[in-house]
């Protein structure tokens, strides 16, 4: 292709913010028009991006469309854009949940709808950005130049405990990169280059790379979260308006594990091997732990946010049992979250509309009166425990099995935490949509109407299509997998234990 | 007489302004009326520096040392003195609407702005004590009136009067400095000092005198622990004078700073590093930690500025070419930021109020949605937020630090701008996450609103093109590291 196909995509919702900035006119036709924009802006950005997706050539772990331009000409430092079968998903899922997200405020959002749909598109552009950087420190800037968007929404459209929720959001994510930031310019001055091809046969000595690995653990485990780390997400999902907590679930939680796969491990490979244990039993507390306080929420969003740490678990878990099963099970579990969870928090966000609470106690029989809703539900709820013909399963699947592999005691520990996994949605879901309708409001509730089902319908397809046929998704990754691990395994100065 | 002639040609700039000078003060005598004598003289003024900017670009890559070898010509002078124009120009433009209306408006202002601005030209290229002294002078002087403007304000004679009692102790512990320097080496020339002190060794005289020296700077530029009478002056002076502070003197302070530290005594860095790690540490936690507590805005940008002159002291203690021209960087981007943060300090009005309070911004977006969202971005640029511009000058900062193997400094630098960041976020906060409790207006006028988006989009495009600056600064910074050819 020899058309910046990457830059084009990332920079094209730049292009909606200009045009929004400038509309101008009545309120309501304001409104309208800049939703309109906003929307369309984000298809044509999905469009394109799966355009590149059909151009792109599944069966070579090389980066492809890249980009080469100058930037910090004196520090030797460029612009370097790439996608590989690591990104490429991740680019997909990014561009798919933003329209949606746009779709789901469409409604909810009745102030500043200027500055809001203006915050989304610029958190898009920060979002492929980071999952496109081929370069260490333009990763960098675009990792956490997500921040300020994210704040602004979360604290201007958020719920009534917003200022805590953003403040920690900012100040908790702020501090991890920081440190990363000095790493970076640790690796940067030893490797004259911020190439991340280059970057990978760096061969530092191991108390070297133990340092490193751990300024870039403070970033990405906070990203993650792992357990202990975070404190900060159940916070930010309550209080973020419905279609922050999609994107907060959807892609921002994804930037640590796709952190750990890009630079981490093929990086760090020594320092990889000596926190394995670390790793491991974190995720593994992560699994259990949050699944237990998942149970005893009585706030939904809440309950989703410690779901997704859980979840989150079987991607470290995946990530770092270093086997090819390991890690296509990370990332396939890591989009099927995003999809999944993402549509779990529309969910809550479609009662939430309706009747603006966000407690279990408040609904009850929603099955009754919103039966395409129930099912919707359904649907997701059985994807986030793992049914088989679901994507979750294949994610969880093959993330335990390669953990089992790796270390059979964590396997079976992890293991177990699926049975809690079923536990608390099963009654999330028990509690909302069964049982009698006892509140008058809930009964008089609507079912889904056409707009919430135009979102909805993709991620089911998704699901089940991500379910059933996998190697859709698992095939283009294989390569660019496999490289990691080759690239890991040969910077190995000491054996595998 | 050649030489006399050839040696002029490379300060008229500096000639260029004193003598305009002293002829717009005797103009604005012979003019009855005040209020028009001042819009009259303070555009004038402002042109005068246009004129001496021109001039001054007549000097690029010429080096000279002139007068006896009491003045010095290049780069790095070019370079100060650039961002020592503008941010008078600024500074002129900035009075013209802050005093609008007021009494206090008088045609000295921008005269005296005038004279600092020759004062800290002569700064930056001082080559002999004597010269540095009579710059630093020039400069103070003009400066701790300007300070007391606002007369009938009593904050602001307040301000007027620590500023000089402050100022002249600093200045006074300078001269001690210069003198205990003078009596060690023998000399006040920075070329022989230089030589006497390479050739003698380590002298525990001219050390204690450099340990003065060093004192009495770090009052000028407000590094801790000599920060105390900062956010007092900048409380009280008129917002368009504490714009000028934060930006032009601080410059030229460094300037010196940089000038004395690497030339006449480059030999002494094992000693003044350890110096200057400490006020650098010292500067970054105590202006990330006393903002939190900060209700003023003025009080919080003053704090603020303490902090930031901590990080680019930082790149001063490591001593190497990539850390100097980092450096330069650093002050260039901070003196943009501040133009846009105070200039819409300014420009903002409630009622026909001045803004004063963190306060005062809340709901902000909702009446000025374009210059909220322009104020957000200055304060994400202070707190370092990438991509914008704050964040590239520490990159380079910390970059420069981290390649000389100073890892602690730069860790601690990272964590005291993750604290910093929660003050700048709460300005944030307060524009956009409360309600509004007044509706705020702005003063018209072109050239100020011309000043803040010009800053914005430098701060918001530098990512795009860093070297805008960086080549500027990096040409600066070598010339101190080659030997002077006359």
């Amino acid at each position: 292709m020899d058309y910046p196909i990457l830059s084009l995509i990332t920079f094209l919702p730049l292009v909606g913010v200009a045009f929004i900035f400038f509309i101008r006119g009545e309120e309501e036709a304001i409104a309208k028009n800049i939703k309109l924009v906003a929307l369309y802006t984000s298809l044509f950005t999905f469009g394109l991006s799966v355009f590149m997706f059909m151009n792109f050539d599944p069966n070579s772990p090389e980066l492809q469309f890249v980009e080469y331009a100058p930037w910090f000409s004196d520090l030797n430092i460029a612009y370097h854009m790439g996608v590989d079968g690591l990104s490429i998903f991740f680019v997909l899922l990014s561009t798919l949940l933003v329209p949606i997200c746009i779709l789901c405020s469409w409604e909810s959002i009745k102030t500043n709808v200027r500055e809001y749909m203006i915050c989304f598109l610029i958190l898009e552009v920060f979002m492929l950005g980071m999952f496109l950087a081929q370069d260490f420190l333009l990763f960098y800037v675009f990792f956490e130049a997500v921040l300020i968007p994210m704040y602004i929404i979360i604290g201007v459209w958020g719920g009534p405990n917003r200022v805590y929720a953003s403040f920690k959001f900012f100040l908790y994510t702020l501090l991890g990169s920081v440190l990363m930031l000095v790493a970076l310019l640790y690796v940067y001055n030893v490797a004259g280059t911020t190439e991340i091809a280059e970057l990978y046969g760096l061969n530092l000595s191991e108390n070297t790379q133990i340092w490193i690995w751990l300024a870039f653990f403070a970033s990405f485990a906070v990203k993650v979260p792992m357990w202990p780390f975070h404190t900060w997400l159940p916070d930010a999902h309550v209080e973020a308006p419905t279609a922050g907590s999609v994107i907060l679930a959807g892609v921002l939680l994804k930037m640590g594990g796709y952190g750990f796969l890009r630079f981490s491990i093929p990086m760090l490979p020594d320092a990889t091997q000596f926190f394995i244990p670390l790793i491991m039993t974190l995720s593994v507390v992560a699994i259990i732990y949050t699944s237990l306080v998942a149970l005893v929420q009585k706030d939904m969003k809440k309950l989703i946010a410690y779901s997704s740490v859980a979840h989150m678990g079987y991607v470290t878990i995946g990530a770092f049992a270093l086997n090819i099963q390991g890690l296509q099970g990370s990332v396939f579990q890591m989009l099927s979250h995003g999809v999944v969870s993402a549509a779990l928090f529309l969910c809550v966000g479609v009662v939430y509309d309706r009747l603006h609470s966000r407690l279990m106690e408040r609904y009850g029989g929603l099955s009754n009166n919103m039966p395409n809703y129930a099912l919707v539900f359904m649907v997701f709820m059985l994807a986030s425990v793992g049914l088989p013909g679901t994507s979750g399963f294949v994610g969880e699947f093959l993330s335990l099995l390669g953990g089992y592999q790796a270390s059979t005691f964590f396997g079976l520990i992890a293991g177990t935490g699926l049975i809690l996994g079923a536990a608390y949605m099963l009654w999330l879901y028990r509690q909302v949509l069964f049982g009698e309708l006892v509140h008058k409001d809930a009964a008089a509730m609507k079912d889904l109407n056409l707009r919430e089902i135009i979102i909805f319908v993709p991620l089911v397809i998704l699901v089940f299509w991500m379910g059933i046929y996998p190697s859709f998704f698992l095939d283009p990754m294989l390569p660019t997998l496999e490289r990691i691990i080759e690239i890991h395994n040969s910077g190995l100065t000491w054996q595998k234990f | 007489m050649e030489t006399v002639l050839k040696d002029i040609s490379f300060i008229l700039p500096e000639i260029f302004i004193t003598i305009f000078a002293m002829a717009l003060l005797i103009v604005g005598v012979y003019k009855k009326d005040d209020g028009e004598a001042s819009s009259i003289i303070s555009t004038l003024s402002s042109l005068v520096l246009v004129v001496a900017l021109v001039l001054l670009f007549f000097t690029a890559d010429r080096q000279a040392v002139i007068f006896n070898e009491l003045f010095v010509v290049d780069n790095f002078s070019l370079f100060m003195k650039a961002l020592i124009i503008v941010g008078s120009l600024v500074g002129i433009t900035f009075a013209r609407v802050d005093f609008k209306g007021a009494n206090a408006w008088r045609f000295e202002i921008p005269v005296l702005i005038l004279l600092s601005c020759v004062g800290m030209m002569i700064m930056v290229s001082a080559n002999n004590y004597m010269t540095l002294y009579m710059g630093l002078e020039l400069q103070s002087l003009s400066l701790y009136v300007l300070a007391a403007s606002k007369r009938d304000n009593l904050k602001s004679t307040e301000a007027g009067l620590k500023y000089f009692v402050l100022g002249a102790l600093s200045s006074g512990l300078i001269l001690y400095g210069i003198s205990l320097l003078y009596g060690y080496t023998g000399s006040l020339g920075f070329d022989a000092t230089k030589i006497a002190l390479t050739a003698g060794g380590l002298n525990v005289g001219a050390l204690v005198g450099m340990v003065f020296l060093l004192a009495g700077i770090a009052f000028k530029i407000s590094a801790v622990p000599f920060h105390m009478w900062t956010p007092d002056v900048y409380e009280g002076s008129s917002t368009s004078i504490t714009a000028f502070f934060a930006t032009a003197p601080k410059v030229a302070a460094m300037g010196l700073l940089i000038r004395v530290l690497y030339d006449p005594l480059g030999s002494y860095i094992d000693q003044w590093q350890q110096v200057i790690i400490f006020i650098s540490v010292a500067s970054m936690v105590i202006g990330a930690f006393a903002a939190i507590w900060q209700t003023n805005i003025k009080r919080l940008l003053a704090y603020s500025s303490i902090g930031h002159i901590g990080y680019a002291l930082m790149a001063l203690a490591v001593g190497d070419i990539n850390a100097l021209s980092s450096l330069l960087f650093y002050i260039a981007v901070y003196i943009v930021m501040s133009f846009g943060a105070f200039g819409l300090i300014i420009y903002l009005r409630q009622g026909d109020r001045a803004i004063e309070d963190i306060a005062d911004f809340s709901g902000m977006y909702k009446s000025q949605p374009v210059l909220a969202a322009i104020m957000a971005i200055f304060m994400f640029s202070l707190a370092g937020i990438p991509p914008l511009g704050g964040f590239i000058a520490k990159l380079y900062v910390f970059n420069a630090v981290v390649a000389s193997g100073y890892f602690w400094l730069a860790v601690v630098g990272v964590l005291t701008s993750v604290v910093a960041a929660y003050y700048y976020i709460r300005v944030v906060k307060v524009m956009y996450f409360e309600d509004p409790a007044q509706e705020t207006e702005t003063v018209s006028e072109p050239f100020l609103n011309l000043i803040i988006m010009a800053s914005a989009i430098v701060i918001v495009l530098l990512i795009v093109e860093p070297s805008i600056i960086s080549a500027y600064a990096t040409e600066a910074s070598r010339t101190l590291f080659l030997p002077i050819a006359e």
